[in-house]
């Protein structure tokens, strides 16, 4: 197992306060990495941090053995992708173009898109089934579509690493496994390492091989399904009373709600 | 896509050729195509050209920083003067006629109104090294109301003097008299179009949002900056000659995005000469509708923009 991404005790915010606070997380080749915690925990923020739209306060991030903040901007876009919970644009590009987009960090300045450029466009809107999508406007499609063309814009960057922010939030349970399905298989096949902040705790639990749930911008528990889904971590940090049981089909931890019974 | 885009451009350069020529014969005086190269039509001819060039540059300018701003801001509503350049320039240009400076001076006066005024609104809208999309709109909207009520102030004060030289400013002229200020002017504004070329790739991924565009590897912040302030430029220096056009920087962009799509490795290049001829053509109905009298530029651009507009905004899809 080769280590890829590596987090020594970062610490970041907004304005004056801290909303991650002295973070340490390893990130191997080819995990499949859930972040989970309660709102305001730091999930988002701690993707933003690490795709470098948040500066770092204290504490250094390495990739591939890289201190971060010494690299490139571009050469570190052309290795790392970041798929955001949603787009929205006031500008009429099509589902190719938006796809081509991917090859941003790929190409010089002022040079048009090779016809490998295209082809590997192409590639990513057949990977996700959209292909037959290709010329509709972007702001055409339903939440379901324009997540998987979202991901495919982010598989046309070529990455090694893949950052997800909630990607299944807006979506109907047959598309969330849909799009975790296609995850699964990028994870497992083109051994594409994933990092994704997912809500649901036993889609989590389902589909990834490590989980890291944060609390107030620390990470509580960080491990295997089995070592961070007890109902003491999850009630700990929700602060809400939970049943963990096992998934009858995964054999994985399978959390239940139970109405009326929130801590006070 | 190359191949597609150098056939729309030779097209459009054709159009623009035709409009050149038939801009250079029309007008107050009529001149036949035959008499075109004949010595005594000469200073007319000249002059039209005047005219002409200065209408490809602010139709050119003007749009391109038009796309610019409004992919920058990711606001549709942007347009080159709304950070405050025209207001500051007629501010400045006013002050010019009431302390009696000579009228040679003027273009500079409205010049370095326009820089100082970009000046201090971005200054308003810094928060700690970042420019905010919406402080900057903001700071250009109070700049520009605070400049022109002291315009309005300052004419009331004075009178019709400096009223009746400024109003041609208002609503836009493209009479150039003089080559050299022509040319010095062109500097700015073309080497400014060039630059914005350059960032096109960045302002398709800016124009998805500015943490989409640092997830593709560009350096939004920077790249802010400088378009910022080379549109500014562009359109300071396209202020001092012909005063404010309206309509071409909002308009012309957004009916470009309509018809060859909002990539801006196309839109630029194209919109450049079809604000060109947008521009052109506009001149020739302000000099011939009314001819002998002129009618300001701004209001012919408008006249003719806005139906256009409504008729491709109401087609839809894009077509070529």
């Amino acid at each position: 197992m080769k280590r890829l991404l590596k987090l020594d005790n970062v610490s970041a915010g907004y304005y004056r306060e801290d909303i991650i606070k002295g973070i340490s997380l390893e990130i191997n080749t080819g995990d499949l990495i859930g972040i989970i915690g309660p709102n305001g925990s730091g999930k988002t923020t701690l993707l933003r941090l690490i795709t470098r739209v948040l500066v770092l306060r204290k504490g250094r991030i390495y990739f591939q053995g890289l201190d971060v903040s010494q690299m490139n901007l571009k050469e570190f876009c052309r290795q790392v992708a970041f798929v955001a919970q949603d787009i929205s644009t006031n500008f009429p590009f099509t589902v190719m173009e938006t796809v081509l987009m991917g090859r941003i960090p790929h190409l010089k300045r002022l040079q048009f898109e090779t016809r490998r450029d295209i082809e590997i466009a192409e590639g990513a809107l057949l990977e996700t089934a959209t292909i037959n999508l290709k010329d509709k406007r972007i702001d055409e499609l339903s939440s379901g579509e324009r997540q998987r063309v979202i991901i495919a814009r982010a598989l046309a960057q070529e990455p090694v690493l893949l950052f997800l922010d909630e990607p299944t939030a807006h979506l109907d349970i047959g598309h969330q496994i849909q799009i975790l399905d296609l995850l699964k298989k990028l994870n497992r096949r083109d051994d594409l390492t994933i990092v994704m902040v997912l809500h649901d705790l036993n889609l989590a639990s389902a589909y990834c091989n490590r989980i890291a749930l944060l609390d107030k911008g620390s990470v509580f528990k960080e491990g295997s399904p089995d070592d961070v889904l007890t109902y003491q971590n999850i009630e700990a940090v929700y602060k809400t009373v939970v049943l963990v049981d096992r998934n009858k089909i995964t054999g994985k931890p399978n959390v239940v709600l139970i109405p009326g019974n929130q801590y006070s | 896509m190359v191949d597609n885009l150098k056939r729309k451009l030779f097209m459009l350069l054709l159009l623009l050729f035709v409009m050149v020529v038939i801009g250079l014969l029309k007008g107050a005086v009529h001149i036949p195509l035959v008499n075109l190269l004949v010595k005594e039509n000469q200073i007319i001819i000249n002059l039209r050209l005047l005219r002409i060039l200065a209408a490809i540059l602010v139709g050119s300018g003007l749009a391109v920083s038009g796309i610019a701003l409004q992919a920058v801001l990711r606001n549709p509503l942007a347009e080159p003067y709304l950070l405050g350049t025209s207001s500051g320039a007629g501010l400045a240009a006013v002050i010019a006629v009431i302390l009696g400076i000579s009228r040679i001076y003027m273009p500079l006066a409205a010049f370095l109104g326009a820089v100082l005024s970009i000046i201090l609104v971005y200054n308003l809208a810094r928060e700690g090294g970042r420019i905010r999309d919406r402080s900057l709109i903001l700071a250009g909207v109070i700049v520009s109301i605070a400049f022109s009520s002291v315009i309005v102030f300052l004419v009331s004060l004075f009178g019709d003097q400096a009223m009746h030289e400024m109003s041609w400013w208002l609503w836009g002229s493209l009479q150039v008299y003089d080559w050299r200020l022509l040319s010095l002017v062109s500097l700015p504004v073309i080497l400014g179009i060039a630059v914005i070329y350059i960032f096109s790739q960045d302002l398709n991924a800016i124009s998805m949002g500015e943490e989409e565009a640092i997830h593709l590897g560009v350096d939004t912040l920077n790249i802010k900056k400088i378009l910022v302030l080379v549109t500014a430029l562009i359109t300071a220096s396209l202020i001092c000659i012909c005063g404010i056009v309206g309509f071409v920087g909002l308009i012309v962009p957004h009916i470009m995005r309509l018809i060859v799509g909002p990539n801006h490795k196309v839109l630029i290049p194209t919109t450049c000469l079809a604000a060109s001829i947008f521009v052109v053509t506009c001149d020739i109905f302000s000099r011939t509708l009314f001819a002998p009298i002129e009618i300001p530029i701004g209001v012919i651009t408008a006249i003719i923009g806005a139906p256009v507009f409504i008729i491709l905004l109401k087609k839809g899809n894009r077509k070529l």
